[in-house]
């Protein structure tokens, strides 16, 4: 009965141990994030100052969060110059060329992009 | 970094990834081609948050340091090495802190800044836990807050808010519910909910478990 009681109320959205990640991407963004930490590209307090900057500004139902995940590791590893916004940007087009010469229902590879062009080993 | 796709109609037999999966890919392929990351481990590590951590560790401590006194001893002194005693340790469990709450304090646990909280013991944490209501309301309006969450706290006890951060991770540990004396450690931890460990409900009844 008390759960049906807090279906209703608006202000806090309770979950009832609902899905972790509500789309893969969300997973994989996760995971980049613990890995690049495993691997000391920064520290989680570096990680947790981008992150909050990134959540600040935003009202945030909880549903958004791994937008703001994802933005923030985008800023984190330009900031560290791993790579850069126009590589990233490049990318990004290469894999929606990709996508959209992919038959529905194949796996998405980079090389189906048809402007792909190997990099060297 | 937000730009537009143009999306053409004429390629409806192709796939289509959102603006977020096509982000998320982009630093997938750089960051395995620098060297930063394998594929593989990341499928591990979503496996690992998925199936194998959750609340059920952190009900273990609830449970064993309900039934075993000299555990919840060292549990208060340091809880990172009694957690760690279970197996439960790592990732954003490195700096652990239990409170516990009594019939004269209720302590409760938010980050205010983003979302830290103890994986090792919890899981990951759940979509209101990262809302800017319930980060917000915390701190201003405790009881209120309680209150949504189905509870009203008596006005003689009192709230202790616990702000969490990168350095320092906090558990409730509930108060035991009445009439478990006869209870295993199992039944006790089946007693333990997720919310009661941040603050945000209590423990289940004896003969409610799920």
């Amino acid at each position: 009965m008390i759960r049906n009681l807090l279906a209703v109320l608006p202000e806090i959205h309770r979950d009832d141990g609902g899905p972790i990640f509500q789309n893969p991407w969300e997973a994989q963004a996760f995971a980049m994030v613990v890995a690049l930490h495993d691997k000391g590209l920064f520290t989680w307090g570096e990680w947790v100052e981008v992150l909050a900057q990134k959540i600040k500004s935003a009202d945030d139902r909880g549903d958004t969060y791994y937008s703001h995940w994802l933005a923030a590791l985008e800023q984190l590893v330009i900031d560290k110059k791993v790579t850069s916004f126009e590589s990233l940007h490049a990318l990004e087009e290469a894999w929606d060329r990709a996508a959209r010469a992919t038959p529905h229902g194949q796996p998405i590879e980079l090389k189906n992009d048809p402007a792909f062009i190997p990099t060297k080993a | 970094m937000t730009h537009s796709h143009d999306h053409g109609h004429e390629d409806d037999h192709g796939s289509e990834l959102s603006e977020a999966a096509l982000r998320v890919r982009a630093l997938e392929t750089i960051l395995t081609e620098k060297g930063y990351i394998d594929p593989a481990a990341l499928d591990a590590i979503i496996d690992t948050y998925e199936t194998k951590i959750g609340p059920r560790n952190g009900a273990r401590v609830v449970a064993k340091a309900w039934a075993d006194p000299a555990y919840k001893a060292r549990l208060m002194t340091d809880a990172t090495s009694a957690i760690a005693e279970l197996g439960f340790s790592g990732r954003q469990g490195e700096h652990m802190r239990v409170v516990e709450n009594t019939n004269e304090l209720h302590n409760l646990v938010v980050c205010t800044l983003c979302s830290c909280y103890p994986w090792p013991v919890l899981g990951l944490p759940p979509v209101w836990y990262k809302s800017t209501p319930y980060r917000s309301r915390a701190v201003i309006d405790p009881r209120g807050v309680l209150k949504d969450f189905g509870f009203e706290l008596p006005a003689k006890i009192k709230i202790r808010v616990w702000d969490s951060t990168a350095e320092m991770r906090y558990l409730v540990l509930p108060m035991r519910p009445e009439g478990t004396e006869n209870l295993s450690e199992e039944a006790l931890a089946d007693l333990v909910t997720r919310d009661s460990m941040i603050g945000t409900g209590l423990p289940l009844k004896k003969g409610r478990a799920r």
